[in-house]
């Protein structure tokens, strides 16, 4: 059985993240790193095979990004996957979800005419672009069914039960492999990468593709043709200082209460 | 002028807020028709709502194929009332569903896709928050119908008079559409206090409640609002995840956002920090959150919250 996990590299969160003069978000002038959502998929990918003992389960990280975009299927490799697919191509550089989505498609159906698929697991959303509509287009795309936003994943055979949390309820989800799975940051802490880990990853197969590997044309995908445009990105103005009073004897209470009636919330 | 499909938030028939705000955006672009996925016998009192926000037309699109499976029936259901439709743009409740709904939307449609818009003006260019509430986007779809998702409190909701004519669509679901189903859903009970992402007020509590969330719910039923949770206090087990606020839970933008015993860490300002006005009851003054906020108290919220809620009820005689 293969699995393939998409990761996707993305600026770090809690560094000063921006956008480029043609408002594409700056990948190269901020730290990067593989997206904390997508930990949780490997994590499960890597779950997967350690649950199914006897059979014989392979898990390839697979990403669409930049050159440094690498370092996300490293840190897949050094957590445990098998080998890795890192799709590079200048002509991909400001692809929206759809243009996203074709080349991850196409990688993926590249992977399943090499070496067959059985199951496609994505994080619940990037963290620079928090769509979450990537899983559910590669579903559509790869004519799979979708299982997304798991908190908890159950398999016997081909047969697959995911439970997740809708708007107002908890749902059981059971599909068929081969499916398209996203999975919540409920669904268990990602494990570190060991020492052997680490060192293991350096011999690991880590292929790169480009599109015209992929048979996709160039024309396709990119900042020119998206579907959607940004037309201006503005920083936030910082917030105007607030009043912050220390609680004394019991005046805290009665300073925020009359804060509060002076907004008219009381 | 050219229709825009609103896709209706419900519950059962429970037309729920969003929905009119929803509507009253879609007025900017065009005439509004409302999508009713759900039960036809309930087609007539739902219309009877959405028409007095501006709703010309109100299809009926059965849910008996639909709700038994994941995502996929409803974008094809969509896509073809859009292609009998022709409409200006497609506008969807920002939920995780709807988004999903919208990608697979987009894909069958060959449209670009907006998600997350807090604003959408004439023209359908849309305003999203992101990189944690830091920067402002201004975007616009420029190929296809603009299908664009958007989030709860993102207008008033304003009263007009549409015709709300019922149309009945039927839409054909393919078996390929049905192959992730829904087995069990559990419906989850209600705490008979408003919903999290529409309330006007959410008052949070986090790590520092240490577990005790008695003060935080006591303040928050004392001024009408919702309770929210940080990721601490959903992986401690204190409260279910259907209430953590942020980047992995719920995005609130209410009028007035009370943060207790949370720190402010970026994954939780990703989902209050669009909030009108902020407050914060922390112990720690060096705490991040004080960097947000309008007015914040110094203090203990196990003392501070139940003062404060005393006060309000004295106040509220
Ligand atoms: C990928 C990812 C996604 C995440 N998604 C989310 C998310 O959606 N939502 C979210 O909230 N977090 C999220 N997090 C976690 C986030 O990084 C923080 O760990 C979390 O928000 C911290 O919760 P907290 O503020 O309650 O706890 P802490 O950071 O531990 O803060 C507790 C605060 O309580 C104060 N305090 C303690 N005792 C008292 C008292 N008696 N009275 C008053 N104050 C007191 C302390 O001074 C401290 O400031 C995510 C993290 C990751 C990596
Ligand atoms: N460029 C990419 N490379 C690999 N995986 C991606 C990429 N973009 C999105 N994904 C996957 O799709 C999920 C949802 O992304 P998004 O829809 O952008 O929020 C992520 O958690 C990844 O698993």
């Amino acid at each position: 059985m293969n699995i393939v996990v998409c990761v996707k590299y993305v600026p770090d969160a809690t560094a000063d993240r921006k956008f480029e003069d043609d408002f594409t978000v700056d990948r190269v002038g901020v730290d990067g790193l593989l997206s904390e959502l997508d930990e949780y998929a490997v994590e499960q990918a890597l779950q997967f095979r350690e649950k199914r003992e006897g059979e014989e389960i392979t898990v390839t990280a697979l990403t669409v990004g930049p050159e440094k975009a690498v370092d996300a299927v490293r840190k897949s490799l050094q957590m445990g996957a098998d080998s890795g697919v890192h799709v590079l191509d200048d002509a991909i550089a400001g692809s929206d979800y759809i243009a996203t989505s074709l080349v991850l498609a196409k990688a993926i159906e590249k992977i399943k005419a090499d070496a067959g698929v059985d199951l496609v697991i994505c994080g619940m959303a990037s963290t620079d672009a928090s769509g979450s509509v990537v899983p559910a287009m590669l579903a559509e795309r790869l004519g799979m069914p979708q299982v997304t936003l798991a908190s908890v994943i159950e398999s016997q055979g081909d047969q697959v039960r995911i439970k997740r949390d809708n708007e107002g309820s908890t749902e059981v989800i059971g599909a068929t492999l081969p499916i398209v799975l996203s999975v919540t940051d409920q669904s268990g802490e990602a494990r570190y990468p060991s020492f052997k880990g680490i060192m293991a990853a350096k011999k690991k197969p880590l292929e790169t593709y480009s599109l015209a590997d992929l048979g996709v044309d160039s024309g396709e995908v990119g900042l020119a043709v998206a579907w959607s445009q940004v037309e201006d990105t503005t920083e936030r103005p910082p917030r105007t200082a607030g009043e912050i009073v220390t609680d004394e004897d019991g005046s805290g209470a009665g300073a925020l209460v009359d804060f509060l009636a002076s907004k008219k919330f009381i | 002028m050219s229709e825009v499909l609103v896709v209706i938030d419900h519950v059962d028939g429970e037309v729920k807020k969003p929905t009119y705000e929803l509507l009253t955006i879609a007025k900017r672009i065009g005439e509004p028709s409302a999508v009713f996925f759900g039960s036809p016998e309930q087609g007539d009192a739902v219309a009877e709502k959405v028409k007095k926000y501006g709703a010309a037309k109100v299809y009926v699109i059965d849910d008996a194929q639909i709700k038994g499976f994941l995502v996929a029936p409803k974008a094809e259901a969509l896509q073809q009332l859009a292609e009998k439709s022709s409409p200006a743009a497609i506008l969807l409740p920002s939920s995780f569903e709807n988004k999903e709904v919208a990608g697979r939307l987009a894909i069958k449609l060959g449209s670009g896709l907006i998600t997350d818009a807090v604003d959408v003006q004439e023209g359908g260019v849309t305003t999203q928050s992101v990189f944690a509430g830091n920067y402002t986007v201004q975007a616009k779809v420029t190929q296809g119908t603009p299908i664009i998702t958007v989030k709860p409190n993102s207008a008033a909701p304003e009263e007009s008079e549409g015709a709300g004519t019922v149309e009945a669509f039927a839409a054909t679901i393919s078996d390929v559409a049905k192959t992730a189903q829904i087995v069990a859903t559990q419906p989850r009970q209600s705490t008979g206090r408003p919903e999290l992402t529409e309330a006007a007020i959410v008052v949070s509590g986090g790590r520092g409640t240490g577990g005790n969330f008695e003060p935080v719910e006591g303040f928050a039923d004392s001024i009408g609002a919702a309770v929210g949770a940080s990721r601490a206090a959903v992986d401690s087990g204190w409260m279910p995840h259907a209430f953590q606020v942020g980047q992995t839970g719920k995005t609130v933008s209410p009028q007035l956002y009370v943060a207790n015993g949370i720190s402010g860490a970026i994954q939780h300002r990703a989902g209050m920090q669009t909030s009108k006005t902020i407050v914060a009851v922390n112990k720690d003054p060096e705490a991040p959150i004080f960097e947000l906020v309008d007015f914040g108290v110094v203090g203990d919220l196990h003392t501070v919250l139940p003062a404060a809620t005393e006060k309000v009820k004295e106040r509220k005689g």
